[in-house]
């Protein structure tokens, strides 16, 4: 095995993580604030009037980094999932549990913001058209996996399902993503993409991708807050814990 | 073979599976996913009849006429048309040239009567300068055509 893999699987071990994760927490919180700050000065200050919706279109700057995020956290989860199933360490379920309330919160912000959104430029709060509906979908399997892990009480089993259904769930995501291009939906196509220039004015997409990295530092300080105490909870008679206990 | 390199097969394999099966649901249930449909799909017969549904397409510009509450369009996808009337209030960034999906019945005679109208915009954002210049480069751009 080379070098490089076994300092991996070193931190794949709670008792080195734990003081790992600490130590990070302070920068990616403080690059949340940072971030946000920005972005949300952008956003609202400097981000040029838009000729089609006025002001109202100034939501877009949480609507889409939090759809965006909704989506990834999820993907995230799966693949600590996959790592957790396959490997059986012990880490893997951990993240993918802290990981969901936070899922959960940017799924109900997405739908939230577009409700919001939706009333004065489309009419409607909500349509069951398939970009709403799978988004929706989501939410759900975010607090169907937070409902089965803690109604099973042994971690490895709660883990296990938790692994399941996070799997099977992750087929949704791509559902969401492409649901504007494979059907008529009443939600617009994305502004930005892999695959063409970004349609909107730079401002506008300088303020929103500074709002998406705020909500990755957020996200990344909250899950690792999380997971620390999942390992603390899980741990309790271990070696480790009572020596930082006491320390 | 290791035994978690099975897992590990055995998991990808898996979600490969679901990932076909759920292509293969989508798929089947294709037209029940669609929010609305366009005027060709009509002129061909494909939308439900006797039945409420929606219509989604460009409102022609210049089409629109009013008669009193009660607003009177030409809903279009450039090839084909369907003319809709609607009473009640329009959403703000209804327009003419702009996107809009309708809910209602299909008349004998074609008239699509809406019950709900529904404003669709489009993924552009730009300032309101920016826009001008882009319909000012359109029109040179149609005045150029012989």
């Amino acid at each position: 095995m080379s070098r490089s893999l076994v300092n991996w699987f070193k931190y794949a071990s709670p008792a080195s993580f734990y003081p790992l994760a600490g130590r990070m927490i302070p920068y990616f919180a403080a690059a949340a604030a940072v971030l946000g700050l920005a972005g949300l000065w952008i956003g609202l200050l400097v981000a040029p009037t838009d000729a089609q919706q006025g002001e109202g279109y100034r939501i877009i700057f949480v609507h889409v980094p939090a759809s965006w995020m909704s989506m990834f956290v999820y993907c995230v989860m799966a693949f600590w999932s996959a790592l957790g199933l396959a490997f059986k360490t012990r880490l893997s379920g951990m993240m993918t549990a802290a990981l969901a309330p936070t899922g959960a919160l940017f799924a109900f912000l997405s739908l939230w913001t577009g409700a919001l959104w939706g009333k004065p430029m489309w009419g409607a709060w909500w349509v069951w058209d398939a970009r709403l509906t799978s988004q929706l979908i989501l939410f759900f399997l975010y607090l169907g996996f937070i409902a089965l892990q803690s109604s099973i009480d042994d971690p490895r089993r709660a883990d296990k399902a938790g692994a399941l259904l996070a799997l099977v769930g992750v087929i949704n995501v791509p559902i969401i993503y492409f649901s504007v291009q494979w059907w008529n939906t009443l939600h617009q196509g994305a502004s930005v993409s892999m695959t063409k220039a970004p349609s909107m004015a730079h401002t506008m997409l300088a303020g929103m991708l500074l709002m998406a990295l705020a909500f990755w530092a957020y996200t990344i300080a909250v899950a690792l807050a999380r997971v620390r105490c999942i390992m603390l909870e899980r741990e309790l008679s271990s070696e480790w814990v009572k020596r930082n206990a006491t320390e | 073979m290791k035994s978690r390199h099975k897992r590990l097969l055995l998991i990808v394999g898996g979600v490969a599976v679901l990932g076909v099966a759920a292509v293969l649901v989508l798929n089947a249930f294709r037209s029940n996913l669609v929010f609305f449909y366009t005027p060709t799909q009509i002129a061909k017969g494909e939308a439900p009849k006797n039945k409420a549904f929606r219509i989604g397409g460009l409102v022609k510009a210049g089409s629109l006429t009013r008669d009193g509450l009660t607003a009177h369009f030409i809903v279009t996808d450039t090839s084909r048309e369907t003319a809709v009337s609607y009473t009640g209030i329009l959403p703000d960034l209804f327009k003419e040239g702009r996107g809009v999906v309708a809910q209602g019945k299909l008349q004998a005679e074609g008239q699509f009567v809406a019950t709900e109208v529904l404003a669709k915009h489009d993924e552009n954002y730009m300032p309101p300068e920016a826009k001008d210049a882009v319909d000012q480069a359109q029109k040179a751009a149609r005045t150029l055509k012989p």
